[in-house]
């Protein structure tokens, strides 16, 4: 009985949850006028390739996903390398300063991010870098988090004795990591990857305040503009946003097992 | 120390030994470095840079030389403005509306997963999580559709169930203007921010439910304890860490609100302005007004407060987090 009532709601909240997405797909398929409609389209419709050819009207879509994916794509593999690196230098060697240091790293977790606007704007105006995307994968090459997460897997997954073995067979200290330390850390980089790969491709404001020409956009500052217009082409708008979102829901199909157990870990064993 | 004066005399006759002493010793140095320098001039300069900044007058257009000492006007100044207040209201106010629910939601919802429904819990998690992967510009978009008055989906499904005998009194006869009327904007974006994060605090909490002994729920089943008496005093107890862990995200996330209310009310903050929050502002008081000593004060005093409730929080969860990790 009680099993049943916890069913059903779970649910009936799975479904709000889920029910957004689908009128994403089912507008997209339909024109401003049917979207806006009394009642509104349940069931998808066939003004998909007009929606597409509007929208290609509107922006450079394909030029703004892939100025999208250039930008994640260079954060994930920079971030990937070293996190991975210095997680390694924090989880198997002792050095001096080492807890100090590492304090520091999760202490830059708990800055608000809103405090560092301002100034990156600033800075970026500065060096030049106003429309140009290394503003963007430049300062996203680490993170605090991706470093924790990497000394937290490979103190706990990988044996010191196996470091120890390699450097008495005359392995350097950059070819342990890359011989060993990157081959057996596969679940955690998959994790962080993902991770970085989709907070880079949602990003907003990064983008919002360093590209000015419709060109540089990204995918979700390219339908911001779109939303901006006075006479918004919802459907056009609605298939952008499809577009963008499909790679992620592709993505999140095959490795959402991998994303939730990883960061679950994670937030554990901190 | 004799002993090892002799030990080392030999490795340093073979060539390739100093060598690999000195990687060594400074190779997780030079491994860490990138994050740290990195930090150095894109964390650490800009929040120093910001603190400078604040206490000036500068339009950043007009060239580093115009900058002008001012000491802590720009301070005095944002907390005589009214709409820096108001800000700060909206803010609070989307913060605990959005934030409240999403815990209270999500612990229950993270219990039935965990307790029950062992066999769906890979997909429910998963479904749940969703929205936290996608873009908030999209998903912002789609609400503001699914918001509409005239047209939207969710008003439609709201007459809909107000014609169903019975339960349709709960449910409102007149179509409401979501993002038209000062009433319900703030609760139309926390909304949204709570269908965004419910999933992410899910797995929070299952990771916490998790660390749980399932001995004790057994002993408790033997005792003739319901579910319910479970959940009150074995779940929640020793769901503290980690709702202390989950609640400072929160606060921390809510308090920087930008994405949601910017696409959803647009960004001259909705009618009235009340979907206006305090980044939203500084964000305008930068681009638009070009103030970037006023905004850079702005977000000190945003720091300031974000700090202040964090330590509250802390008082408040930290401690029995203690007692209860006891």
């Amino acid at each position: 009985m009680s099993r049943a009532a916890a069913l059903l709601l779970l649910g009936l909240g799975a479904l709000i949850t889920v029910l957004p997405f689908y009128f994403m797909f089912v507008f997209a398929t339909h024109s401003r006028a049917e979207i806006f409609n009394l009642p509104p389209p349940t069931w998808f419709g066939d003004n998909s390739a007009a929606n597409y050819t509007n929208l290609l009207g509107k922006v450079p879509f394909w030029r703004n996903l892939w100025n999208s994916l250039y930008l994640a794509g260079l954060s994930t593999m920079t971030t990937l390398f070293f996190c991975s690196l210095a997680g390694y230098a924090f989880a198997m060697y002792n050095f001096k300063y080492r807890e100090a240091l590492f304090g520091i790293v999760l202490a830059t977790l708990l800055i608000p991010s809103a405090l560092n606007i301002v100034p990156f704007a600033l800075i970026m105006q500065a060096f030049g870098w106003i429309d140009q995307p290394r503003a963007l994968w430049v300062p996203g090459m680490a993170s605090a988090f991706g470093i924790f997460l990497m000394r937290q897997y490979i103190g706990s997954a990988i044996p010191k004795e196996l470091v120890e073995a390699a450097r008495i067979d005359g392995t350097s200290e950059f070819g342990i990591y890359r011989r060993i330390i990157v081959p057996l850390c596969g679940p955690a980089l998959a994790t962080l990857g993902l991770i970085t790969f989709i907070n880079s491709w949602n990003n907003f404001l990064g983008p919002l305040i360093i590209f000015r020409s419709v060109e540089t956009f990204t995918a979700p500052l390219a339908l911001r503009s779109i939303q901006g217009l006075v006479n918004t082409d919802w459907g056009a708008l609605m298939f952008g946003v499809a577009l963008t979102v499909v790679p992620l829901l592709v993505v999140f199909a095959f490795a959402s097992r991998q994303l939730i157990e990883g960061l679950t870990s994670g937030a554990l064993k901190g | 120390m004799q002993q090892a004066q002799i030990l080392s005399t030999p490795t340093r006759l073979r060539p390739g030994a100093r060598w690999e002493r000195f990687q060594r010793r400074y190779a997780p140095y030079i491994f860490i470095s990138p994050f740290f320098i990195l930090f150095a001039i894109f964390g650490l300069f800009p929040i120093v840079f910001s603190a400078y900044l604040s206490l000036h007058e500068w339009q950043p257009a007009a060239g580093l030389g115009s900058m002008k000492f001012v000491g802590l006007r720009n301070f005095t100044d944002n907390l005589t403005d009214p709409t820096f207040w108001q800000s700060l209201k909206n803010t609070g106010i989307i913060a605990l509306e959005s934030g409240i629910p999403q815990h209270v939601i999500a612990i229950p919802l993270a219990f039935a997963i965990h307790m029950g429904l062992k066999r769906v819990k890979g997909l429910m998690t998963a479904l749940y999580f969703l929205p936290y992967i996608t873009s908030v510009v999209a998903i912002s978009v789609i609400f503001v559709t699914i918001f509409s008055w005239q047209y939207g989906v969710l008003n439609v499904l709201l007459t809909w169930l107000h014609h169903i005998p019975l339960i349709g009194g709960l449910f409102p006869a007149e179509k409401v203007n979501w993002l038209g009327n000062r009433a319900f904007v703030q609760p139309a974006v926390a909304s949204v921010v709570v269908w965004r994060y419910v999933g992410w605090n899910v797995v929070l909490y299952l990771s916490g439910l998790q660390a749980i002994n399932g001995d004790l729920y057994e002993a408790a089943a033997v005792d003739g304890a319901t579910t319910f008496q479970q959940f009150r005093s074995i779940t929640l107890p020793l769901l503290r860490p980690i709702m202390f862990v989950a609640i400072t995200l929160t606060l921390i996330g809510n308090l920087q609100l930008f994405e949601e209310p910017y696409i959803i009310a647009g960004d001259s903050g909705g009618i009235g302005n009340v979907a206006l929050t305090t980044v939203m502002y500084m964000y305008r008081t930068y681009n638009f007004y070009s103030d970037a000593g006023l905004a850079a004060a702005m977000s000190w005093l945003l720091f300031v407060l974000i700090g202040v409730l964090t330590l509250i929080n802390n008082r408040v969860f930290g401690k029995s987090r203690l007692s209860g990790a006891d």
